[in-house]
């Protein structure tokens, strides 16, 4: 709460700034506008930046290394016999720390040496607080009396302060590329971290996946297996049977909708559809786990199949459902940027429309149908919540679709959501995971777009 | 030539230009019909998720309530007898609760009969009594009959979602509870009312007390965060990509990283926030700054994708306009273009909130699962948001949890409607073509 205190009296330091610039300006060029290089505002704007842009910005980095910082500190100050314990313990240690500091409450009693650390964290926290608010104050004073005593008519203020909101705009669009770099650092390193414990080799081809490690050395029969074949295998059947769902579906109701439908139709028909993409993901999973699954199971007691209730083909109808939507947009624009000519061109040669559709437009947009379904199935790969609450959680190896099977998303949640402590392989294992999900999605992705653009056919 | 050709072709074989005429007719209908069972079964499934959710939710907006009459003794305030009163809001307000019920029922004698009487009315009704006497002080040594949430099983009882004629070791209201309960509501001591908790209480482990406010106080401060994070930032990379960037090999790296950013899995960005803002930067868990942050870098792609489209479709002449009158660069944008661009931006702004809004998957990775029961009162604390609620009552083993569920999801469903509807408002309303 502090920290918004201490931004917000920052970017009241740099209204006033302003108001001092645009004023002290005015003044030295006895209010004739004509004088002035720029318009007041911009030397206003000149001084607010020079006072409170540095400030902001080492409040940021000093924000975001504070914590690393404050534990080096710690560590560095513990007892010898706690300084010795292996990283992963070390880890719940400082996660006690903050926790007995921040009156949450610990997962166990807490012991001298932490409630001293704790205090010792609080007041380093209030020592770099108190440090961090005073050298923003005489930042924003040098940079104030910096600013006033540069500010003369003459100058070209307006350039200056252009210059620096180019610069902010390239940053901003720069936020998004490191994004992606934190996206693949992060994952990256915790997967290194993982691959040192278990190799490569036995998580890309293992065929049993139990991810339960022993907390305790002489805890018994929880080794742990990472063998992600499993879980790989029933990602693809699920997405499988959510591309048998919603291909189908989505491509014919695109061509029913770019060939046949009228407008009005049109007009309703659509939206409707877009609906089902609105519609957030968990209300799928619910609507699956409550509606779609029991049905389907009383369906199959019915006709003597067992179908488990947690069944791939329950999550992969459902998610199906949910990228129909997807497939039938992006299959629609591209149907539609098919020319008139090439379809007037068949209808002349006595076709149907279904054969100038099958025969003309389809071969025409295949490119684009193509790049959608690829897009579909990154999207069916990475979803969540369907299969979080309509799968399973237990790894089985089987292409049988009444049976539970469990996904990748899954076991990333499953591994991270509840207590954890931050170095077993089982919580690092999600982020191996996460990395094959983003390597996935992305060549799917690359590979969409690269048909999409090398096989257009070019119509003029 | 061509004319012999052709009689000495129909010579040789049968005209069945006709069948298949016919059958190519066929095959048209036959498409036709794939068409509009496509379409059809999109539909139905939507009616059918729309129609289940309902159906299931409607009931939770009512809550079933016991008339009890309460006689408040001033020995409540005085547990030891001495004369030395405790203040009215630490009176032992269970007892009195109990005792109205017993005294409703002296037939019911036994320890475990009595238990199974006091499951009628919500583990909360003592917080009601107390409420009650609060609000009326002077009722002290008086008899007032106060009306009392009942628990969840006999709110399902009474909505009909527990059927009587289960048999009764497989329904969780007993024999003598509905013997109780039929008698209770033939001395008109049952009604149902507007369930008034479910839009203000936060999260409970009692279905009855439960409700949905602390998530969506939750939701709305993580939307704050992510509109306050991602809304410049994605209008000023829109601008600088649109107006500003160089054409060369680092603009298009950055132009194919933001369409990729777009479709990355929402799970991934959880995991950028647990690896990075949890445990790197040492944000607060479970909080809706965190959340928000998050968030705001899984909807800064569409704000910009969305952003460039509208600034595109401002007719260059504006931008030349503003600059033969000696604007620069940065002022014909900021002073023209943008503001005949903001329409646009903020229609995909609001998109891209909405999606923000139902977004699940990234949240449960940085603690945002939590059982939270207090109301959220700043950024830094500990929160959960809607969709986020949804999961946890979908997972929660009580029955009557199902219909708070679908509850939870039907006011989600309004916020998302309204935003949507917003979005096409706003469209309709600017749309400009030039």
């Amino acid at each position: 709460m502090s920290t918004f205190i201490l931004i917000s009296v920052l970017l009241l330091f740099m209204v006033f700034a302003y108001q001092i610039g645009k004023k002290r300006v005015l003044q030295t060029a006895n209010k004739d506008h004509k004088k002035l290089h720029s318009l007041p505002g911009y030397y206003g704007v000149y001084i607010a930046i020079l006072c409170g842009l540095p400030a902001l910005f080492i409040t940021g980095i000093w924000l975001s290394l504070e914590n690393q910082i404050i534990e080096l500190i710690l560590l560095s100050e513990l007892p010898d016999k706690l300084r010795t314990l292996s990283t992963g313990e070390i880890n719940l240690l400082v996660n006690d720390i903050r926790n007995v500091a921040s009156n949450n409450i610990s997962s166990r009693e807490p012991s001298e040496p932490v409630l001293s650390a704790a205090l010792r964290y609080n007041q380093l926290r209030n020592i770099s607080f108190v440090s961090l608010a005073v050298s923003c104050l005489v930042i924003c004073i040098v940079g104030l009396s910096i600013g006033l005593k540069k500010l003369n008519p003459s100058m070209r203020a307006r350039p200056i302060v252009e210059g620096i909101a180019r610069w902010a705009l390239l940053i901003a669009s720069i936020i998004a590329v490191l994004t992606t770099i934190g996206i693949v650092l992060s994952l990256i390193f915790e997967s290194i971290r993982f691959f040192e414990v278990v190799s490569p080799l036995e998580f890309l081809f293992g065929l049993n996946w139990s991810p339960q490690t022993a907390l305790r050395e002489d805890q018994i029969g929880a080794s742990g297996a990472f063998g992600a074949v499993p879980i790989f295998a029933g990602t693809l059947l699920i997405t499988l049977i959510a591309m048998l769902v919603s291909v189908p579906v989505g491509l014919l109701s695109a061509i029913y909708m770019a060939e046949y439908a009228s407008s009005q139709v049109r007009g309703i028909v659509k939206p409707v559809l877009e609906i089902l993409a609105g519609i957030p993901t968990v209300v799928y999973g619910f609507f699956a786990a409550l509606t779609i699954g029991p049905s389907l199971r009383g369906f199959g007691d019915s006709l003597g199949l067992g179908v488990a209730s947690e069944s791939a083909l329950v999550a992969g109808l459902v998610m199906g459902v949910m990228i129909i939507p997807f497939v039938s947009s992006l299959s629609d624009d591209v149907i539609n940027a098919v020319p008139q000519s090439l379809r007037d061109g068949a209808y002349a040669l006595g076709a149907t429309e279904s054969e100038t559709v099958r025969q003309v437009v389809l071969p025409a947009a295949l490119h684009g149908i193509v790049g959608a379904i690829l897009l579909a199935v990154s999207r069916a790969i990475g979803e969540t919540m369907i299969v979080v609450m309509a799968a399973g959680l237990a790894a089985n190896l089987t292409a049988n679709p009444f049976e539970a099977v469990t996904t990748v998303t899954v076991q990333i949640v499953t591994l991270l959501v509840g207590d954890q402590e931050f170095d077993s392989a089982k919580t690092l294992a999600a982020f191996a995971l996460g990395l094959v999900l983003f390597l996935v999605t992305l060549v799917l992705n690359i590979i969409a777009l690269v048909v999409v653009r090398r096989y257009r056919e070019e119509y003029e | 030539m061509s004319n012999n050709f052709n009689e000495s072709v129909s010579e040789l074989k049968p005209d069945l230009s006709e069948a298949r005429l016919r059958k190519r007719y066929r095959a048209e209908t036959r498409f036709r019909i794939y068409g509009i069972a496509a379409i059809l079964f999109a539909i139905g499934i939507l009616a059918l998720l729309l129609g289940s959710i309902v159906t299931t939710g409607f009931s939770a907006f009512t809550q079933t309530e016991v008339a009890l009459d309460i006689h408040y003794e001033s020995t409540l305030f005085d547990p030891d007898g001495t004369g030395k009163f405790v203040p009215l809001s630490s009176g032992n307000y269970r007892k009195v609760v109990r005792k109205s019920l017993r005294d409703l029922f002296p037939e019911v004698t036994k320890r475990r009969e009595k238990r199974s009487l006091y499951k009628i009315i919500s583990s909360g009704a003592d917080l009601s009594a107390r409420k009650y006497l609060l609000s009326n002080p002077n009722s002290i040594e008086k008899t007032k009959r106060i009306w009392i949430k009942s628990s969840a099983d006999i709110d399902s009882l009474n909505k009909g979602k527990i059927k009587r004629i289960v048999a009764e070791s497989e329904r969780r209201v007993k024999n003598n509870q509905i013997l109780w309960f039929d008698k209770l509501s033939k001395e008109n001591r049952v009604r149902r009312t507007f369930n008034f908790t479910l839009f203000s209480a936060g999260d409970s482990r009692e279905p009855e007390l439960a409700g949905i406010w602390g998530a969506a106080v939750g939701s709305f401060l993580t939307l704050i965060v992510t509109l306050a994070l991602s809304f410049p930032v994605g209008v000023m990379a829109a601008v600088y990509l649109e107006s500003f960037a160089p054409k060369n090999r680092w603009t298009d790296l950055i132009e194919v990283n933001i369409n990729n950013l777009a479709a990355v899995p929402s799970i991934v960005f959880g995991l950028l926030g647990l690896a990075v803002f949890l445990n790197f930067v040492g944000m607060p868990r479970s909080a809706p700054i965190i959340g928000g942050t998050v968030l705001a870098l899984m909807t800064l792609p569409t704000i910009i994708i969305a952003g460039r489209a509208a600034l595109n479709a401002v007719p260059p002449s504006i931008r030349e306009a503003a600059l033969a009158m000696g604007a620069s660069p940065l002022q014909a944008v900021t002073h023209h273009v943008l503001p005949l661009a903001m329409p646009g931006i903020l229609t995909g702004t609001i998109i891209g909130m909405a999606r923000a809004l139902g977004e699940t998957a990234p949240l449960l990775m940085i603690g945002m699962v939590a059982f939270i029961v207090d109301i959220p009162k700043s950024f830094t604390d500990p929160a959960t948001v809607l969709p986020v609620q949804v999961y946890l009552w979908a997972d929660a083993p009580e029955r009557a949890f199902v219909e708070k569920t679908s509850a939870a999801i039907l006011v989600l469903l309004v916020f998302l409607v309204a935003m949507n509807l917003a979005a096409v408002i706003l469209r309709k309303k600017f749309e400009k073509r030039w």
